[in-house]
C-alpha cells in the first residue's frame, strides 16, 4: 500500500517544477517521479539543499550525507523558505496526525477524553501548507486521523469554505490532493474534500465509514492506478530493505 | 588570544542556569550533541531551548530535567517520529512551549541578527500555532495594497552552540554542508560556542574566505571535539549512526529507561572521547568516509 502510495505522490509532481520534498514516503516520491515521467524537477530541502538529482542511496533525514552529496545548492533554511514564500514553488508534500473536510492538517496536538497526545510540531510544515501553490497531504485512512475538523490547526488547508485562505491573508495555494492508505480525495472549487479514487481492493463502504464527516464522492468514481513497473523499479531499487515502504 | 576552551569551561563559564540556548540549527546535520552532554553532566536548570528541529538531543536535555521552555517548531526523533520525553514533559508536567514553524524561528533568529524588533511574514496566517504565542503580533503592510501579515518577534539567544567542521583558535570557523537556521543563530546570539572537528591555522580559514560561515569576532570560545555531533552527521567527516536514532527510540519509552540511557551515555561518561571509546571502534569506522569526495578548486588569486 505504502508503494502504491509513493506513486500516487509522484504522480502528483509534474516536470519541471519546483518541489519541497519532505521526508518519509514523498521523499521516494520524489525519486520515482525524477525516474520516471518527472526527470526535470527540482527538490528543495527545508535544511537548505536544492537538487536537480536524487540522492543516490536511501536517506532517512533530509540532511543525511548523501542528500547533500552532489547536490545542486547547500545554503541556508532563509533562502529556500524564501522561494517558498515569493511563489515560486509549485508543489509540496506534508503527513499529519489529522486531516479535515477542507484539508487543513494537524501536527501539534490532539485532545481527547484520554487527555493530551503532544505531536512533534509543524517543522516547517505550516509553512509549506501556507506558501506553496499547492500542497499533496499522505496518510493513514483511519476515522479518527480524518476528523470533520481539526482539533488544533497547524496548517492551513482551505479553513472553513472556500475564499477562506484568501480572508486570513494567505497568498496562494491550498490542498490539491490527500492521499490516504485506502483512496485519494481531492479538494474542489468549494474547498472540500471530494473522494477521487479507491485504491485497489477497497471498498467505498469502507473509505465512507473511516472518514470522520459524510465524505462526498465523485460522479466518475475510480480506480487509483496500480504501479507501473518502471515505478516500482525505482521505489524498490531505492528503499531496498523497505524502511520506509513496508 | 586564544579563545580555545575545554568543553567543560565553555559550558561552564558562558552557559548560567536560566539561559536561553539555540542548539541544533542546522537541522540534521552537526547537532552538537557533545556540548547538550556537557550541559547535562553540569546539571544546568531552567534553560529555555531554541532550534528549529531537535533530532533528540532536545528530548534528552528534557529528560534530565535541564528544561524550563521550548521555543521550536519540532520536537521529536526525526527518523523514528516520537521524543518520549518531551511527550511527557508537554503532556504529564505542562511544559510551556512556544509552537514555532521553521519558517518563523528562521525569521525570529534573522530579527536578532539585524537588530530589528521584528521580521514581517505570510506564513501561518490562520494557523493555531500563533494562538497565545508571543511570537506573533498581527500587522498591516503599511505601503499599499494593505495586506495582513505576522510580525514575528526577534529572538537573540543568550548562547548558541553549533559544530562545524573547523575553525582556528580565534573563531573563524569554515562549514560546508546544510546550513539551516545556523548563520543567523550565531549572528543573533549574545554569545557563541563553536564546536569544531579540527583545529586550523589562520591561514587554512582565510584561503577560502567564501567558506568561513562565522567570523571570530562573533565567538566566545572555540572548542575542539572530533565526533562531537555524533549520532548524527558532519559531512566529510562521519555519517549519520541510524542504528543509534534507532536505539534511542527503543530504550527512552519510560522515564526509568530514560534514565538508564543517560546514565549510560551522559553521566557514566566523562567526556566525548570516553563516550567514543564506550562506541567503540568498530561502530566508530563504520561511519567513517567511505569514499571521499572532493570539491573542486577554487583560485582566489589575482
Amino acid at each position: 500500500m505504502n508503494e502504491l502510495m509513493v506513486c500516487g505522490a509522484a504522480r502528483e509532481i509534474r516536470d519541471g517544477e519546483l518541489v519541497f520534498v519532505g521526508m518519509r514516503l514523498p521523499l521516494i516520491a520524489f525519486v520515482v517521479a525524477k525516474k520516471t515521467h518527472a526527470p526535470n524537477a527540482v527538490g528543495l530541502f527545508e535544511n537548505g539543499v536544492i537538487r536537480s538529482t536524487p540522492a543516490a542511496e536511501l536517506i532517512y533525514t533530509m540532511a543525511d550525507p548523501p542528500n547533500l552529496l552532489r547536490a545542486t545548492q547547500c545554503l541556508d533554511m532563509l533562502g529556500v523558505m524564501s522561494l517558498l514564500q515569493s511563489g515560486r514553488v509549485h508543489l509540496g508534500f506534508l503527513g499529519a496526525a489529522e486531516v479535515d473536510r477542507f484539508g487543513n492538517l494537524n501536527s501539534t496536538e490532539v485532545r481527547s477524553q484520554s487527555g493530551l497526545t503532544r505531536l512533534p510540531g509543524s517543522g516547517g510544515a505550516c509553512d509549506i501548507a501556507s506558501l506553496a501553490q499547492r500542497f499533496v497531504v499522505l496518510l493513514e485512512h483511519k476515522k479518527e486521523r480524518l476528523p470533520e475538523r481539526v482539533s488544533f490547526l497547524t496548517s492551513p488547508g482551505n479553513g472553513d469554505s472556500a475564499g477562506w485562505r484568501k480572508r486570513v491573508g494567505l497568498p496562494r495555494g491550498g490542498p490539491a490532493a490527500a492521499i490516504t492508505t485506502k483512496a485519494v480525495l481531492r479538494f474542489g472549487e468549494d474547498g472540500e474534500a471530494c473522494l477521487a479514487s479507491l485504491h485497489p481492493g477497497v471498498e467505498l463502504d469502507d473509505v465512507l465509514a473511516n472518514t470522520g464527516w459524510k465524505l462526498r464522492v465523485v460522479d466518475d468514481l475510480g480506480q487509483t492506478a496500480e504501479p507501473a513497473a518502471a515505478e516500482l523499479k525505482a521505489i524498490r531499487e531505492y528503499d531496498k530493505e523497505r524502511f520506509w515502504t513496508k | 588570544m586564544t579563545k580555545l576552551a575545554s568543553l567543560r569551561d565553555a559550558v561552564g563559564e558562558l552557559i548560567p542556569d536560566g539561559a536561553s540556548v539555540a542548539l541544533g540549527l542546522q537541522l540534521e546535520q552537526m547537532i552538537p550533541f557533545a556540548a547538550g552532554h556537557e550541559i547535562i553532566r553540569q546539571k544546568k536548570r531552567g534553560l529555555t531551548l531554541i532550534g528549529p528541529i531537535s533530532d533528540i538531543l532536545f528530548d534528552q536535555m528534557i529528560g534530565a530535567g535541564c528544561v524550563e521552555k521550548l521555543i521550536a517548531a519540532w520536537v521529536g526523533n526525526v527518523m523514528m517520529g516520537s521524543a518520549y520525553n518531551f511527550r511527557r514533559a508537554v503532556e504529564q508536567d505542562g511544559m510551556k512551549v512556544f509552537n514555532m514553524t521553521n519558517f518563523t524561528i528562521a525569521l525570529a533568529l534573522q530579527a536578532g541578527a539585524m537588530g530589528v524588533p521584528f521580521l514581517p511574514a505570510r506564513t501561518a496566517l490562520g494557523s493555531d500555532v500563533t494562538k497565545g504565542n508571543h511570537f506573533f503580533y498581527q500587522i498591516f503592510s503599511p505601503f499599499e495594497p494593505k495586506e495582513s501579515l505576522w510580525a514575528v518577534r526577534a529572538l537573540n539567544p543568550d548562547v548558541t552552540i553549533v559544530q562545524v567542521q573547523r575553525a582556528d583558535t580565534d573563531g573563524n570557523a569554515h562549514c560546508w554542508g546544510n546550513f539551516g537556521v545556523m548563520i543567523e543563530g550565531i549572528r543573533a546570539a549574545r554569545r557563541a560556542i563553536v564546536v569544531a572537528e579540527e583545529i586550523v591555522a589562520p591561514e587554512v580559514i582565510s584561503s577560502d574566505p567564501n567558506r568561513t560561515v562565522i567570523p571570530g569576532f562573533l565567538v566566545n570560545a572555540v572548542v575542539h571535539c572530533p565526533y562531537g555531533a555524533h549520532p548524527s552527521p558532519v559531512q566529510g567527516c562521519y555519517s549519520r549512526d541510524d542504528a543509534f536514532f534507532r536505539q534511542y527510540h527503543e530504550q527512552t519509552k519510560t522515564p526509568e529507561d530514560s534514565n538508564a540511557w543517560l546514565e549510560r551515555w551522559v553521566y557514566g561518561v566523562a567526556d566525548r572521547a570516553a563516550y567514543m571509546n564506550q562506541l567503540g571502534a568498530c561502530r566508530v569506522d563504520e561511519l567513517s568516509v567511505k569514499q571521499h569526495a572532493y570539491a573542486a578548486q577554487t583560485d582566489f588569486g589575482y
